[in-house]
């Protein structure tokens, strides 16, 4: 019976190794370095650590007989010294070895880290209290997108994140993608990715940052260089006008109500730019900073009460009525 | 164990139960009560009306909110997202009048700050009614109302949320609100 639960448990711990947020499953050049650093780890302090207990054993053991071992009248010493003379000098060197390897490979490796590789993408991403801005720089003003909680890479391609915030500390980090990077109030930190495999990842606040540092999420898809350019395209454009009947009573109470003091939406009035940006709000995965899937339900729970999703959001609970609430939904799921 | 030893072990775990008391520093109410929806009616702003000058009527969340650390602090952030900071500067004022003195042109009370910026006054400032939810419209007037040092000392926060160009809160010199504007002297302030 024991046996079985050890084997299930065993069996359910290797499906840890694999997903959209684990280290263990690099999809890019940084996570892969980074992974050959923690594979090194692993081995060295592994073998140490299995030696360590090896000779602790067999002193143990070899104990038993120690009695026997008088010392040498003249010189002092015992039978055992000159064998513990050399496995000392043996275990000095074992160590020397290992430090040696740690230390070559993590300062190979944080070389690496530092180099962001030729034409890197640039991107800026800034931490708020509890969501992510990221900022697309194009060639021209009117090419630089503008977008929220959702990162799109070119696999392939180098991009170097600018990172910023805007209130407290917070930490970038996408495991299948690389190491953390703080964003830190007042200063710009960098951090080089390479992403190789098209797929979607998970991003997470690495650095307590508030009531909702857990739900502080944001969603990565890594794509082919032409799909990319496709959703860069589509992200310049301003939002459509709605035709349906409810759509247009929602951008009129949205317009009127608080939601346009913080959000903005590109081609209309809405400008605001304390909150996330809602201009393509329906081409996101998820709401809310990964908190809940971008859906009609989702929508309108979050809307009507934030405080009760994400208790602490600066997101404010904004009084509306069913009908203006419905609205308001149909209007946001209008913007693709 | 001896006895005087047993008599310090007890007084140590008193003192230590009577520390944590210490703990609960304040309730962080994040969501609004539903009576929080309703702003302070019938505020008078001037003193020609017939009979007796009204009082001016006390809304119970205004102790509630000039009284917290959290909704001070929130209040700051507000200020700065809701654009406060774009007329009224740090407080020092530029296009609107500066909120760090202790003149009040339309009353220096919470009540009276709160209807001041939910129904706008003349020369500028806009009415803010359904533009800013009540409960942040409160917070923003316990900021304001800090920014002059009228502001209890126990609930100031030390620390703004965010990167501010502003000194703390609890650092402010307290100036006496001045009663030589007419809606102040008539607003039935209990100073």
């Amino acid at each position: 019976m024991i046996r079985t639960v050890a084997i299930v448990l065993a069996a359910l711990a290797l499906c840890a190794c694999s997903g959209f947020q684990t280290m263990l499953d690099p999809a890019g050049d940084q996570a892969r370095d980074i992974d050959v650093v923690w594979k090194t780890m692993l081995v060295v302090c592994g073998v140490m650590y299995v030696l360590v207990l090896g000779f602790l054993a067999w002193a143990l053991w070899r104990a038993r007989g120690a009695g026997r071992l008088a010392p040498d009248p003249i010189t002092g010493e015992t039978p055992a010294d000159p064998q513990l003379r050399r496995s000392l000098t043996g275990w000095t060197a074992l160590i020397a070895a290992g430090l040696v390897v740690l230390t070559t490979v993590s300062f190979l490796v944080d070389r690496s880290l530092a180099e962001a590789g030729p034409g890197p993408l640039k991107i800026k991403v800034t931490g708020n209290q509890w969501w992510w801005l990221i900022e697309y720089e194009g060639d021209l003003p009117s090419e630089n997108v503008l977008t929220a909680n959702e990162l799109h890479l070119p696999a392939g391609r180098p991009a170097v994140i600018e990172l910023r915030a805007n209130d407290v500390i917070h930490s970038f980090w996408v495991p299948n993608l690389s190491g953390k990077e703080d964003l830190i109030p007042g200063r710009i930190n960098y951090i080089a990715v390479t992403p190789r495999r098209i797929g979607d990842f998970r991003g997470q606040c690495a650095e307590f940052c508030g009531l909702q540092h857990a739900k502080m999420a944001f969603d990565v898809r890594v794509d082919t260089q032409k799909d990319f350019e496709a959703w860069m395209r589509r992200q310049t454009t301003s939002a459509a006008n709605p035709t349906d009947a409810r759509a247009v009573t929602g951008k009129q109470v949205f317009n009127s109500k608080a939601c346009v003091m913080c959000h903005r939406i590109q081609g209309t009035d809405a400008g605001g730019t304390t909150g996330p940006d809602l201009t393509h709000l329906k081409s996101r995965r998820h709401i809310a900073a990964g908190t809940l899937p971008n859906d009609r339900g989702s929508l309108q729970a979050w809307i009507a009460d934030p405080q009760g999703i994400k208790p602490g959001t600066k997101m404010p609970r904004v009084p509306l009525s069913a009908d203006e609430l419905n609205a308001v939904v149909a209007y946001l799921e209008t913007l693709k | 164990m001896g006895q005087p030893r047993a008599m310090a072990l007890g007084t140590t775990a008193l003192v230590l139960a009577l520390a944590l008391g210490g703990c609960n520093r304040e309730h962080r109410a994040l969501q609004p009560k539903p009576a929080a929806e309703t702003g302070p009616k019938g505020l008078t702003l001037t003193q020609l009306h017939a009979g007796q000058a009204a009082p001016m009527p006390s809304d119970p969340r205004a102790k509630e909110y000039a009284g917290n650390a959290q909704h001070i602090a929130n209040g700051q952030t507000y200020y700065m997202w809701f654009n406060c900071v774009g007329c009224h500067f740090n407080g020092g004022g530029g296009i609107g009048p500066p909120l760090m003195d202790a003149e009040w042109r339309y009353g220096g009370e919470m009540e009276q700050i709160y209807a001041s910026i939910v129904q706008g006054r003349p020369n500028g400032m806009p009415a803010f009614k359904d533009k800013i939810p009540e409960a942040q419209v409160w917070e923003i007037a316990a900021y304001v109302k800090s920014l002059s040092g009228d502001v209890d000392r126990l609930a100031a926060p030390s620390r703004p949320e965010a990167m501010r160009a502003t000194g703390p809160i609890n650092n402010q010199n307290r100036q006496e609100p001045q009663k030589g504007d007419p809606a102040a002297a008539t607003s039935g302030t209990t100073r």
